[in-house]
């Protein structure tokens, strides 16, 4: 959780760069921020080399997805605490074991993960990646935009974050852009929104 | 007025709500010969009867004059609830959209876009079909979002059909001119009830097929006219069943794709069921020979004489089978009592599977699916989804449908590929291919896998024993993405995928060489986006009158 020169939630918080980075695609990237990750020692790691800076969300979201980790955590612990202890089932102590103890270390890669979660506007589409053990990367021309959507969990909102949502026609693209500042969400989605009516395709 | 899509408000076929309601007629009208059969069969062939069934009662109770009144009043609550429903039910189609108003109580208006159009479906149900009416069914995108227009006079629909495909493809001259129409418009709009008007104007006459003839013979006319009008009727009912599924100059017969009647049985029995069925007839015989109890016959027995049922009904669903291009769109029939065909515009189909079963490969076999946005709620041939466009074919045939399916993909560089990608078994053959090291995930498929971009369209291939092809057409395309997990991260592979709306067809590369994959993926987007820019198929005959 040292480096995150690459927020850009945190720099300008006023002026979303969003608006921007969308109409210079070919403006040479200032920083390199792409390799957010250290290259792994063996294979090779999925990733785009012609694209600009990432934006990525901000690091207050790991507070939202560690919140959700701990209930999860907790409801794993009474369930399985319930049936041992009271039904005496030991298996139920295992596998609930074995499920916290995953729980658990997933909980401490959380903050990589969150900042593996990028996007950037390009002239004609949106580039959404995620995921370090798994990672996935998307582009959605946003002629495709059905409808962008916008909400916000107890524990988001109370961190004044917000979860974007870019639907298509196509159930699989999933292009869910979470932890965003609400004021980015907003400037984001009627960005989203004017690019969409701009580039407008049948369905 | 030879056509109802002219801007005002026109009723169904008089018969609907009957029609309809088939099944509950014939529900009730089982009932009550079930009740009365003995009665029936002394009336019929004079056999005595036992006393006692419901008529009897009736009488020995003394309740015949309430009973009457019931029957009475019963029939009258049937007509007036159908003639209102009938009354209410409206629909109209302009310029920019169909619309239906229908329900007493509930009312309910539907509108759909012309121009967002996904399909529209011709639908005769046998019953329907013996009385000349036919069902019509505009498929927008989107769960439910369909307008059915149930029933409708059948050269009525076959005109209403083409109408509406005439608007929707922002063609603004008719084809066959109708100069009335003009002139009748403005007078219509201008009464306060347009609906009336045009009712009383046009009469029942000119909306249903048979209506002319019918009508004052029934009222007036002499009993001989009454009986060349029934022949006439007969005749034209019997020239309308008998008819070819297809119109022959709907289409040029060189874009017409049938299917011979013994491929279609032989691609039915060779099917994953017949296996199924093989088993449990090898288990029944077993058993009925050690002699076993006959619990196991109890058990399966149904399921076989069913199973017999199940082949004969996807058999006659698909006799008849045919697919053709128009000038509207691809167009497919299907079916020996109840008749369907949809016509699909260009510009509606979002993804393009060639699909071989193992059990067909002897015979070079294939079928093709496809994903599209509108779903009617119409089965498709076979009993099979309605994405299923063809339920098997030969090479040739696939090469047809493909050229139809996806109109600009033709061309001796695509025939080829289509051809390699078929029965290539891999190398350097016009696809980019999975590496290698593949092999470890992919063990007979690997050389197979692969991926090739041409004329707008994304080509993927897949599959060794039963074979896959998939077509994406890039102006379609709803996103691209590519995927690594461990496993993939260590072989230096990851996974493509080509997201299109829901369908049977999955576009996935499963196993691609990570910098292969970064370049599909650079490709394809910008693919996607210049093919989306160029594409006019919301429209697809507006550019011919622009551009003169």
């Amino acid at each position: 959780m040292s480096d995150y020169r690459d927020t850009d939630t945190g720099a300008v918080p006023d002026a979303p760069p969003t608006v921007d980075a969308g109409a210079v695609p070919d403006a040479a990237p200032a920083v390199d921020t792409a390799p957010a990750l250290p290259p792994s020692d063996d294979g090779v790691r999925l990733d785009l080399t012609t694209v600009n800076e990432w934006h990525r969300v901000s690091p207050k979201y790991v507070m939202v997805e560690i919140v959700g980790t701990v209930i999860f955590l907790v409801i794993v612990c009474a369930v399985a605490g319930f049936l041992w202890l009271a039904l005496d089932q030991t298996w139920a102590a295992v596998v609930g074991g074995a499920l916290a103890l995953i729980t658990l270390v997933s909980l401490a890669f959380e903050p990589r993960r969150v900042r593996s979660i990028g996007y950037q506007l390009r002239a004609d589409d949106l580039l959404f990646r995620r995921g370090i053990m798994y990672q996935r990367f998307v582009s959605v021309p946003y002629g495709r935009m059905q409808l962008v959507d916008i909400t916000r969990g107890p524990v988001a909102r109370w961190l004044g974050l917000a979860d974007l949502k870019f639907v298509t026609a196509a159930a699989a693209s999933a292009v869910s852009i979470p932890g965003l500042a609400e004021v980015d969400a907003e400037a984001l989605r009627d960005r989203l929104v004017e690019l969409a009516e701009s580039r407008r395709a049948g369905l | 007025m030879n056509t109802l899509a002219d801007g005002d408000w026109h009723r169904l076929h008089p018969a609907s709500p009957l029609l309809r309601g088939g099944i509950f007629v014939f529900a009730v009208l089982g009932f009550v010969i079930a009740n009365l059969r003995e009665r029936v069969t002394e009336f019929f062939f004079r056999i005595p009867r036992e006393p006692g069934d419901p008529l009897d009662e009736i009488y020995q109770r003394g309740a015949v004059g309430w009973a009457l009144l019931a029957v009475a009043v019963i029939l009258i609550v049937i007509l007036v609830a159908f003639t209102l429903s009938w009354r209410m039910h409206t629909f109209r189609v302009g310029e920019e959209s169909v619309e239906v108003r229908s329900g007493i109580l509930f009312r309910s208006h539907r509108q759909a876009r012309l121009d967002r159009i996904q399909g529209v479906n011709i639908v005769r149900p046998l019953i329907p079909r013996l009385f000349g009416a036919a069902k019509l069914e505009v498929s927008v995108a989107g769960q439910d979002a369909n307008v059915q227009l149930a029933y409708l006079g059948s050269a009525l629909a076959d005109g209403l059909r083409r109408d509406i495909l005439r608007l929707a493809s922002g063609a603004r001259q008719p084809r066959a001119a109708t100069p009335t129409d003009a002139d009748q418009n403005p007078t219509l709009d201008a009464g306060t009830e347009p609906l009336i008007g045009s009712d009383a104007a046009a009469g029942t006459d000119a909306m249903h097929g048979y209506g002319p003839a019918t009508a004052p013979a029934t009222l007036a006319g002499p009993v001989d006219a009454r009986r060349s009008v029934l022949g006439d009727f007969a005749n034209a009912r019997v020239g309308e069943f008998l008819a070819p599924e297809l119109d022959p100059d709907a289409a040029p017969p060189e874009s017409v794709v049938r299917i011979p009647v013994l491929r279609l049985i032989g691609s039915i029995i060779c099917s994953g069921f017949t296996l199924f069925v093989i088993v449990a007839v090898g288990v029944l015989v077993t058993s009925v020979l050690s002699g076993s109890t006959g619990w196991l016959l109890i058990a399966l027995f149904p399921g076989l004489v069913a199973s017999v049922g199940y082949y004969f009904s996807r058999i006659t669903k698909s006799l008849r089978y045919s697919i053709a291009g128009t000038p509207d769109g691809v167009r497919v029939g299907f079916g020996l009592l109840t008749t369907s065909n949809e016509t699909l515009p260009p510009g509606r189909i979002h993804a393009v599977g060639v699909s071989q079963p193992v059990l067909w490969r002897p015979f070079g076999w294939w079928q093709i699916s496809i994903n599209k946005a509108g779903h009617s709620t119409n089965d498709g041939a076979a009993g099979q989804a309605a994405t299923t466009i063809l339920p098997v074919g030969s090479a040739a045939d696939v090469e047809k449908v493909l050229a139809l399916v996806l109109p600009g993909f033709s061309g001796p560089e695509q025939s080829a590929l289509i051809d390699r990608g078929l029965r290539s078994r891999g190398g350097a053959d016009g696809f980019t291919n999975a590496p290698r090291r593949a092999a470890w995930l992919r063990p007979f498929s690997w050389r197979r896998t692969g991926y090739a971009i041409s004329g707008g369209v994304a080509v993927l291939r897949r599959g060794v024993l039963a074979r896959d092809l998939v077509f994406v057409p890039l102006a379609r395309l709803q996103s691209v993405a590519i995927h690594q997990g461990p496993i993939r991260r260590r072989l230096r592979l990851a996974t493509a995928r080509l997201h299109t709306v829901t369908g049977p067809v999955t576009a996935s590369v499963g196993v691609i060489g990570v910098d292969e994959a970064e370049r599909l993926f650079e490709s394809i987007a910008a693919g996607a986006i210049e093919s989306a820019v160029s594409d006019t198929s919301h429209h697809w005959n507006r550019t011919v009158e622009v551009t003169p």
